[in-house]
């Protein structure tokens, strides 16, 4: 197989690449805020906000992303809310920032699954004794719970991390330049139709394996604490 | 005066009747044990005095103040003023010693940091842990963790101190030490509630002794009376077991 057309388009492998990651880690951050609310509203006694985490969550995962995606990308603005529309180093604002919302809506719901199970492990005693102390229960949560709980999925928000960018070419499809769009550009540029995706491939399953094995040894570390 | 009053107390686990009609009061400085076998509601009447448990029905007046009045008054600021030691120790495992202790302080009451370690320092000379103010609670024995407990729960200078089976979760060797703790704490005046095993504690150190049993209090009364002549059948019954026992 011929890789010479690298020598001419690597920039656009490292700048997909860039738009890969900047997309994942955004989505990844407001993920876990949306997770984190959800979480709490899942396990409040509360049965109205109970319910809508549930449907959220329910509904998220019980749907494709793709159509998750064009929702938001097309669906907004025909509901009259625009996305801006100028360019920043060479991509579109508008369209990353539909790409962004869209992985981080998706993810906030299995972020929230792992933050529910993560705060649930958490000995009730915990709670309790800062309770009993006099703290609220917000306070008891932020400071005693929250923190406790992260340490514990820490492991399992990094698989997050890996799944979110696995997940991310799809965004290619709305124009979005990340690595998957840009391999596409350069198959159709250098009549390639195989090598620039292999190309693709191997970026992914570097960024991806380098990952895992970082979230295996964050899970060592912890053990041994 | 009375520190506590509990009034008709009852507190349902679905269709379990665990607290039926309880009525108890706990004056200012008194030590007050609550003793009785597995299941007869002790822990849940402790829980109920800060409403970690909910009570079903009935009333707790703690300090003239109805804790059940949500509308004039907020649990939180009632639950500063009572100390609360479990029986699984409960310290903040993220946290260490020190932190344990002045977080409260800090965050509640508003206390600054320096004040706050000063009155920790204070506290972990008290109960014989000074040099362990920088340890993590794993790297601390369970009599460890357990003073640490109570000095965590001081720090908030509580006005009663609650004991849910303080040294049941502890390696025998252990109890000695928390026990001194408390029974120096006895001596300062502090008003306790303390739900208890440890029968020669509730015998030498208590004013009061209350026994319960399904869910009743059955006797109360000075612990020489009800250690040497209890009255009612089931609290004979249950002395004569856990007595017998050492």
């Amino acid at each position: 197989m011929d890789f010479s057309f690298l020598a001419d388009y690597k920039g656009f492998f490292i700048r997909g690449t860039q738009i890969t990651i900047l997309l994942a880690f955004f989505a990844v951050l407001f993920g876990i805020l949306i997770g984190i609310v959800l979480a709490m509203f899942k396990i409040s006694s509360n049965k109205f906000l109970k319910g809508i985490a549930s449907v959220y969550i329910e509904f998220i995962r019980g749907t494709p992303l793709l159509v998750q995606l064009f929702i938001i990308y097309y669906g907004l603005p025909y509901l009259g809310i625009e996305f801006p529309d100028f360019p920043l180093f060479g991509q579109n604002v508008g369209d990353f920032m539909a790409g962004v919302i869209a992985m981080s809506v998706n993810s906030g719901a299995y972020v929230a699954e792992i933050f529910r199970a993560g705060i649930q492990a958490v000995d009730k005693g915990q709670m309790e004794a800062a309770r009993s102390l006099g703290m609220p229960y917000l306070m008891s949560m932020k400071k005693i719970i929250l923190p406790q709980a992260f340490k514990n999925i820490l492991p399992a928000l990094g698989n997050e991390f890996i799944v979110v960018i696995k997940e991310s070419a799809i965004v290619s499809i709305i124009g979005i330049h990340d690595l998957m769009y840009n391999a596409d550009t350069v198959r159709g540029n250098t009549f390639k139709p195989f090598a620039p995706l292999i190309v693709a491939a191997v970026i992914y399953f570097v960024i991806t394996f380098t990952l895992s094995k970082f979230v295996g040894l964050l899970e060592k570390r912890m053990d041994t604490e | 005066m009375n520190m506590i009053e509990i009034n008709k107390l009852n507190k349902y686990f679905g269709d379990l009747h665990v607290l039926k009609d309880i009525d108890l009061k706990v004056k200012e400085g008194e030590v007050v044990s609550v003793i009785g076998p597995s299941g007869s509601g002790k822990s849940t009447l402790l829980r109920c005095l800060n409403r970690l448990e909910e009570p079903s029905s009935g009333d707790i007046i703690f300090e003239d103040i109805s804790i059940m009045d949500d509308e004039q008054h907020d649990i939180n600021e009632l639950r500063q003023k009572m100390g609360m030691v479990f029986q699984q120790f409960n310290l903040f495992n993220h946290m260490n010693v020190m932190e344990n202790i002045t977080l409260a302080p800090i965050k509640l009451k508003k206390i600054n940091k320096n004040e706050a370690k000063k009155i920790a320092l204070d506290l972990l000379e008290k109960v014989g842990l000074l040099n362990k103010a920088d340890a993590y609670p794993s790297q601390l024995s369970g009599g460890q963790k357990q003073r640490i407990a109570i000095a965590r729960a001081l720090a908030m200078s509580p006005d009663v101190m609650l004991f849910d089976e303080p040294t049941s979760a502890l390696d025998p060797e252990m109890v000695g030490d928390v026990l001194e703790v408390m029974k120096n704490l006895a001596a300062e005046g502090m008003t306790m509630v303390i739900v208890t095993h440890e029968m020669s504690f509730a015998r030498d150190v208590a004013d009061r002794v209350v026994i319960m049993d399904a869910g009743n209090i059955i006797e109360e009364g000075n612990p020489k009376k009800i250690f040497n002549n209890p009255e009612h059948p089931r609290a004979k019954d249950f002395l004569s077991r856990v007595l017998n026992l050492f």
